[in-house]
């Protein structure tokens, strides 16, 4: 349809010519986006002036720009730059201050208030996800499951050191000494079979004759082994010492459930009198604020047996 | 090659395009108002609303919410997006296949905007020859003044065009005090000022420029065209004649006296290349710049009517009509861009229409999956999501089904209460006792049941338990 454009208006061409008559058009970039090419270079300038930029040496040029944050309540003014922005924002970027209005919320609410409250209790998750990752997560594992032989199991309903509230918060606050002596001096190799072979009766496993049961129960209960003195009469456990209840099958040192007969978990438990077992965990109080102690509280109370 | 150098950049060659008059004008007058009207009235109507904002059309980012009159779009739903996004693009592609750059022509803001600018443009200065007349004069009291009252209704209506987007994203009467009394937050300021900017440089300054050098959209519409698809055009074939065209004089006169010498219907009066926006003359057939106005099919048949000729040497018509081949719009093509478009439609609809007005998820917790407790029970632990579209609070009951002997906890939630537009997570328990160790997964279900409220269904939330 359009003619070939021989008259006035001709599209100019760069003057090469190949193969005799092959020849470029020389369609010129508008003026306008010669003058956008400069803007970007002025732009270039001032962003130099402005934001660090160039690297000097062993330092580098720091821009006029200013960017003034807190630091423990104390303001700090320095040449611009990521992380100080970034501190500035997770002090008083909107999502911080919504942040610290619900951590308020938190603050004044009681336990009662926080678990029965489907919103808070979100927060809380939420939140201490965060804290429990950082503080919490390299013994105990993600999602609180902890692993047998070294870090207890938050996520059942079995606690050493008992699952209210309040016991969750002292146990943060001054941490925990879990201890039990080695029987390696005190009772021989058949009296530690005994106790074993009792032990392994009250928490449901059938084996072993009923006179090795009674032995390892007098043991259990007198003044040979006074294992009752920790782990209460019957084997229930004692929260305050930390012991745990040997009456049901959850354990936690030694992996009882999977071991192949009877022998086996005899020998397991009597690894156990044999070694004894010292566990620590630290306190917490220095290292956590108070607020943050309160969220753990709440988030390990609700991992999947608070009481 | 130093007369090629000059040429590496080259200035805008500027174009005074004459005012027109008719049909395609009268109809393109027509969308303008009503797509003003829209853009500018939208965010000052108000709706009401038992919660939530009190006006029709507001896209509020903070509250993650857009809130369309009856309709209130959350970030769950931004599926619908895309879905409106596909449907826009198959429309324009139907239409294009069709009608040709009909988007360009009539609808797009850049050649509304345009129209508003040159209108105020020939209202200040004067017609065409006018204004060439005052681009050409000296600086001096008259081309300052009218120059500066042309810049100056072009930044008002670009203010105004900015600020009213910003309208958009606030409570439209509380924003627009904030404005002008200093108060309004600097992404509000931000906003207005770069709109303001860009209008004023797109529609005033840079104008066809936006269409031939920065638009996509103009370059993929053209290559959706095809020999049947309906632009505008010039009839080459009765405009030329077999002697080309010529301008009315002595002896060609009247079309018989034309026709007998060959000459075409085309008197070369120039008034099509006058009043094009985009400076193009029609007659060199199909250009890439044209962006199918038809102002030149407005020019033309004005002047066919003041010369007692038909109409339409210029025209819509397609490639195979102007050969006289028949035009065929019916083709795969068109037809799948249809019904891609129905399909969507339809699909957008129904999705809209059915959306729950509450619902919920479950998602079970996996670290770890399951847990013994000291009674010899496995527990498993699950987070449901509830998500609250009504405008009135709810009370939710959360029940356990599908595994007899089964017990939920959901720790010391009895009821969950829900705001209005709010949404909330539950940790759920469940404990089962196993009875048969060689099932390690069972079916179970979450029913979400509101209480004291009929309009809300029961939710239903199929899961499974583990237990190895």
């Amino acid at each position: 349809m359009s003619k070939p454009t021989e008259k006035k208006g001709a599209v100019q061409t760069t003057g090469h010519a190949w193969d005799g008559d092959l020849q470029e058009y020389n369609n010129p970039l508008p003026r306008w986006w010669l003058w956008g090419f400069y803007a970007t270079v002025v732009f270039a300038v001032v962003y130099w002036l402005m934001y660090p930029a160039w690297p000097v040496g062993n330092t580098f040029t720091k821009g006029f720009n200013t960017i003034t944050f807190e630091v423990d309540g104390e303001e700090r003014t320095t040449h611009w730059n990521t992380r100080a922005l970034l501190v500035r924002d997770m002090q008083s970027s909107p999502s911080a201050v919504r942040q610290r209005e619900f951590l308020e919320q938190i603050a004044a609410a009681s336990y009662e208030e926080i678990l029965t409250d489907a919103d808070k209790l979100a927060f809380v998750r939420s939140y201490a996800h965060g804290i429990y990752g950082d503080f919490c997560a390299a013994c105990h594992q993600v999602g609180g499951a902890g692993i047998v032989g070294l870090y207890p199991n938050l996520a059942n309903d079995d606690w050493l050191w008992g699952g209210t509230v309040e016991r969750i918060e002292e146990t943060l606050i001054q941490g925990r000494l879990g201890y039990m002596p080695s029987y390696r001096e005190t009772l021989n190799a058949d009296q530690m079979t005994d106790v074993a072979v009792y032990v392994l009766s009250i928490a449901g496993y059938e084996g072993g004759d009923a006179d090795a049961i009674g032995r390892g129960d007098r043991i259990f209960h007198g003044a040979e082994g006074g294992c009752f003195q920790c782990h209460n009469v019957g084997g229930v456990g004692r929260t305050s010492q930390g012991a745990p209840n040997l009456t049901n099958n959850i354990w936690q040192i030694i992996d009882v459930p999977n071991a192949a007969d009877h022998d086996a978990r005899v020998e397991l438990v009597k690894s156990v009198l044999r070694n004894g077992i010292q566990r620590q965990m630290p306190a917490f109080a220095d290292r956590l604020s108070p607020i943050e102690i309160k969220v753990l509280t709440a988030y390990v109370h609700q991992l999947g047996g608070g009481q | 090659m130093s007369d090629t150098r000059e040429q590496d950049y080259q200035a805008r060659i500027a174009i005074y395009p004459r005012s027109v008059k008719g049909r395609f004008r009268t109809l393109k007058w027509g969308i303008l108002a009503l797509a003003y009207a829209v853009y500018f009235l939208l965010p000052w109507v108000r709706w009401h609303r038992d919660y939530g904002a009190a006006q029709a059309v507001l896209f509020d980012i903070p509250g993650r919410r857009f809130y369309l009159f009856d309709l209130i779009v959350y970030p769950q739903d931004i599926f619908w997006l895309a879905g409106f996004l596909m449907i826009a693009a198959m429309l324009l592609f139907l239409v294009t296949g069709l009608a040709g750059r009909v988007f360009c022509g009539y609808f797009c803001f850049q050649t509304l905007w345009t129209d508003v600018y040159m209108l105020f443009e020939r209202l200040v200065q004067g017609e065409r020859p006018a204004r060439i007349r005052l681009s050409k004069q000296p600086w001096g009291a008259e081309k300052i003044l009218k120059l500066g009252a042309t810049h100056a209704l072009w930044l008002l209506t670009a203010f105004a065009t900015g600020l009213t987007f910003t309208l958009y994203w606030a409570d439209a009467p509380t924003l627009f005090k904030e404005i002008f009394t200093g108060q309004a937050p600097f992404p509000a300021y931000a906003t207005t000022v770069f709109l303001t900017v860009t209008t004023y440089v797109m529609a005033g300054l840079a104008r066809e420029q936006v269409c031939t050098y920065m638009c996509p959209y103009a370059r993929f519409q053209s290559v959706m065209f095809d020999r049947d698809t309906l632009i505008v055009s010039y009839d080459d074939k009765r405009g030329e004649g077999s002697a080309g065209r010529a301008k009315v004089a002595a002896g060609l006169k009247t079309r018989e006296e034309r026709q007998a010498k060959g000459v075409g219907d085309c008197i070369d009066c120039g008034y099509c290349v006058q009043v094009c926006p985009t400076g193009i003359d029609i007659r060199n057939g199909l250009q890439y710049q044209c962006i199918h106005c038809a102002l030149c099919v407005d020019a033309c048949d004005t002047i066919m009517d003041k010369m007692n000729w038909p109409r339409g040497l210029i025209r819509y018509t397609s490639e195979n009509a102007l050969e006289g081949k028949p035009t065929r719009l019916l083709k795969l093509k068109n037809i799948g861009y249809g019904v891609a478009l129905a399909i969507m439609v339809v699909l957008l609809a129904w999705s809209i229409l059915t959306q729950p007005q509450l619902d919920a998820s479950v998602a079970q917790v996996r670290q770890p999956l399951f847990v013994q407790l000291s009674d010899g029970a496995i527990q498993n632990s699950y987070e449901i999501k509830i998500n609250n579209k009504t405008q009135q609070t709810v009370a939710l009951r959360i029940e356990l089904h599908g595994l007899e002997g089964a017990e939920l906890d959901t720790g010391r939630i009895d009821v969950v209460h829900l705001t209005p537009e709010h949404s909330t997570r539950v940790l759920a328990r469940v404990r089962y006792h196993v009875s048969d160790p060689s099932v390690h997964q069972r079916e179970i279900l979450f029913r979400v049941v509101p209480l004291d409220n009929e309009d809300l269904s029961v939710l239903e939330l199929p899961s499974h338990f583990y237990s190895r």
